[in-house]
């Protein structure tokens, strides 16, 4: 838990005009870096008005100077980092924070980017994935919304980035700890399809009433012979909360146990932020005799090859005709950059395909 | 083809410029100005600036402008703006006694100190289509020239805006003339609890009226209009009379702390209305009167009425009537009310969902397969095992 000790020693940051970065948020020795890019920020906001033009970090885009830093009011962004901090403190538990109206439509990830706007700093390199992929339409959106308006580095690569905002997949390339991903969450309630009522479900919460969650569970053994629950899949963090991964495969959720990366997930609609500090236990719920399971493909990606990789189906005709590709845009480049062909790389009426999955 | 959701930056900038051309419409009709839109579609600026809670005529119009007359998006325009204004100071209570009515209606009494002011309501026009505001429309102001004038009657006198009696400047409130008498509930504000702010605080169950108001004013006119028309029609019956509806302009002030005393800031135009509801009693209550509130921007008649019809449903918990319809039902009518909240979820769908989709696929044509070999092999043996045939009868696999 360095990283909840090192925010709460860190309390006068709460205080300062500017977050630091996200990087100094998770650093081992943050006061150095803090005042460094308190300085930085500080430097900017003050220069922001009389010169627009004006940049700290190397190779960063122009910010749109007409917003205020990453468009949220600093009270806004403080209001922001203190529901942060007190959902580190107590992994899993959905804390309910006054969430804003940003520019974007509500259910296009408006919870991830109002955390993301209050950790990014001017040091952070970032990356935004939809499906897995930096090129679908929202992720391109949502990237251009911080270029504009904090002027921060962005970047494909999941090596990379210091701040990684996903809507439905985790990365298969490991995170570190130098590394913090947000999620943006539909339902944050796991237990909503059982109950629809809040004031119910906060009370079970408390009481850890969760026996309804393992009854559903059976029930879908009971019915279908296995739990029929393919993305969502409840977990239980730090032997505690039950909590909804928000709605990436299952095939993702053993990347969150023992991550060393600190996990935020931000529901803008239903104003509930919650997280997973690194290095925290995420048990996803199962049985004895039915243990937790993922998705296999009998296929491999067509493009790279890889046989241990979340995949997409790709239909190439109106005939049945499919392929498979990986989902994450990245790793599916890398590997190929690294010399791995997949059965369907060479096929020339999907080039357009391995190109633009290439370009990235 | 490969047809998915990808190739962003240059699709999505395309789609800007189809969009904004669509906006302009055909180039030989002439443009819009925002300044028509806010003086000749009056009622769609004030149901954005209701629901878009910003008292702003010329932002309401130019969200109607750009989101070419669809309200529910003008409304999330002017929401996604309000975001980014400060919060400079709190104004004193409106005190919508002191309204300069244009409008006020009452159907309990037949006749109110003040009089009944029809203004300019569409309550008694026959709707039909006026072919005179096709093309160039009609010669001159609608109000050149005398107004009708009453023919003598023993009637009670309805008055109209023609006439300048001192009392219409700001006649009394009709459901304080009831509350003097005792005869419906008091709503007092509680000492030392600041007024909540739904926009600043995350909403709470179960959650109290000020909280609720704020919500509902804020909510979708259609779905309260839906909520209080299922109230009349048995789904939790309120008994309700229009008690008043009122319509004009009245002060804003604020009283800074540093001077100590109010500075008005400026007028705004709101409608209230007051809903009377017969109640019969309850263990605790003697019977009396118990009232919905509607309070909106501008003139918003219809929500405004709803809008208190829904009120005063949501009272049930508070009141110890039955929770048995939907307009009583706190977190269904509170969290489903906000149309930003509601047209963002429900269209969110036609983002991509591939990998969970994916997700279900593998499971749906595993457990096909599943099936089919269980059939392959009931088949060759020639009996069905009882125990699988029971442990699909729940499905629809069969």
């Amino acid at each position: 838990m360095s990283l909840l000790d090192d925010a709460l020693l860190d309390d006068a940051l709460l205080d300062d005009a500017m977050m630091p970065g996200a990087a100094a948020f998770l650093a081992e020795k943050p006061a150095a870096t803090v005042d460094r890019a308190a300085t930085d920020a500080g430097a900017r906001i003050s220069t922001a008005s009389q010169n627009a033009a004006q940049t700290t970090a190397q190779a960063a885009p122009e910010r749109d100077a007409q917003y205020n830093y990453a468009y949220l009011d600093e009270q806004t962004k403080r209001m922001i980092r203190r529901a942060v901090l007190k959902a580190v403190a107590v992994p899993g538990y959905q804390v309910p924070f006054a969430g804003r109206e940003m520019p974007m439509p509500y259910g296009w990830g408006t919870g991830g980017i109002q955390l993301s706007a209050s950790i990014l700093g001017p040091d952070d390199v970032f990356k935004v994935i939809d499906q897995g992929a930096d090129d679908t339409t929202n992720a391109v959106s949502i990237r251009k919304f911080f270029v504009r308006t904090t002027g921060v580095r962005t970047t494909e690569s999941t090596a990379e980035a210091s701040v990684i905002q996903t809507r439905h997949r985790i990365p298969e390339t490991p995170l570190t700890e130098d590394q913090i991903m947000v999620y943006q969450v539909p339902i944050p309630e796991p237990l909503r399809w059982m109950e629809p009522r809040e004031s119910e479900t906060r009370t079970m919460h408390a009481l850890e009433e969760y026996g309804v969650m393992h009854v559903r569970l059976y029930e879908d053994i009971a019915r279908h012979g296995r739990i029929a629950t393919n993305f969502m899949y409840p977990v239980l963090v730090n032997g505690r909360y039950v909590m909804s991964p928000s709605p990436i495969p299952k095939f993702d959720n053993p990347k969150l146990d023992r991550s060393p990366a600190l996990h935020l997930f931000g529901a803008g609609r239903e104003k509930r932020i919650y997280a997973v500090p690194p290095y925290t236990e995420v048990r996803s719920l199962d049985f004895e005799d039915h243990p937790f399971e993922v998705e296999k493909w009998d296929e491999c990606c067509g493009l790279c090859g890889a046989t241990d990789s979340y995949l997409d189906e790709v239909i190439l005709d109106d005939a049945g005709g499919r392929m498979f590709v990986c989902s994450d845009t990245d790793h599916c480049a890398a590997r190929r950059a690294a010399g791995h062909v997949g059965p369907m790389a060479a096929r020339r009426d999907l080039k357009e395909l391995a190109d633009r999955t290439a370009a990235e | 083809m490969y047809v998915a959701v990808k190739g962003g930056e240059r699709a999505i900038d395309n789609a800007h410029r189809l969009l904004d051309a669509e906006r302009r419409g055909a180039p030989d009709v002439p443009e819009i100005g925002v300044e028509q839109i806010a003086e000749q579609l009056s009622l769609a600026v004030d149901r954005v600036m209701t629901e878009g809670s910003l008292y702003d005529r010329d932002l309401a119009a130019l969200a109607v402008k750009q989101a070419r007359g669809d309200l529910v998006e003008a409304v999330f325009l002017l929401r996604a703006f309000r975001t980014t204004l400060p919060r400079l100071a709190v104004s004193t209570p409106i005190d919508t006694a002191s309204m300069r009515v244009r409008r006020r209606v009452s159907a309990t009494f037949k006749d109110i100190p003040g009089g009944q002011v029809l203004g300019p309501t569409f309550d008694y026009t026959h709707r039909l289509l006026d072919f005179t505001l096709t093309g160039a429309g009609r010669d001159g102001h609608p109000l050149d020239g005398p107004p009708a004038t009453a023919p003598a009657t023993n009637a009670p006198h309805v008055r109209d805006e023609n006439d300048d009696a001192d009392e219409a400047a700001a006649p009394p409130r009709v459901m304080d003339i009831l509350a003097r008498q005792g005869l419906v509930f008091e709503e007092r504000p509680e000492d030392g609890r600041a007024v909540g702010d739904l926009t600043r605080d995350p909403l709470g169950f179960p959650a109290a009226r000020d909280v609720r108001l704020q919500n509902l004013a804020r909510g979708d006119e259609g779905f309260l209009l839906a909520l209080g028309y299922s109230t009349q029609r048995g789904f939790g019956d309120n008994h309700p009379f229009a008690g008043e509806i009122r319509m004009g302009e009245l002060a804003v002030a604020i009283a800074p702390e540093e001077l100590g005393f109010e500075v008005e800031i400026g007028d705004v135009t709101v409608t209230e209305c007051e809903m009377v509801n017969a109640f019969k009693g309850s263990k605790t209550e003697p019977p009396r009167f118990t009232r919905g509130y509607g309070l909106t921007f501008g003139f918003c008649e219809r929500k405004a009425m709803a809008m208190a019809l829904v009120d005063r449903a949501l009272m049930a918990r508070e009141l110890g009537e039955e929770l048995d319809a939907p307009s009583r039902d706190e977190e269904f009518v509170l969290y489903h009310s906000d149309n930003v909240e509601a047209s963002g979820f429900v269209q969110h769908l036609k983002l991509p969902h591939y990998v969970d989709f994916q997700a279900d696929l593998v499971m749906v044509r595993a457990m096909r397969a599943e099936i089919a070999r269980r059939e392959a092999a009931g088949k060759d043996s020639g009996t069905a095992d009882a125990a699988d045939a029971d442990t699909f009868n729940d499905g629809d696999a069969r």
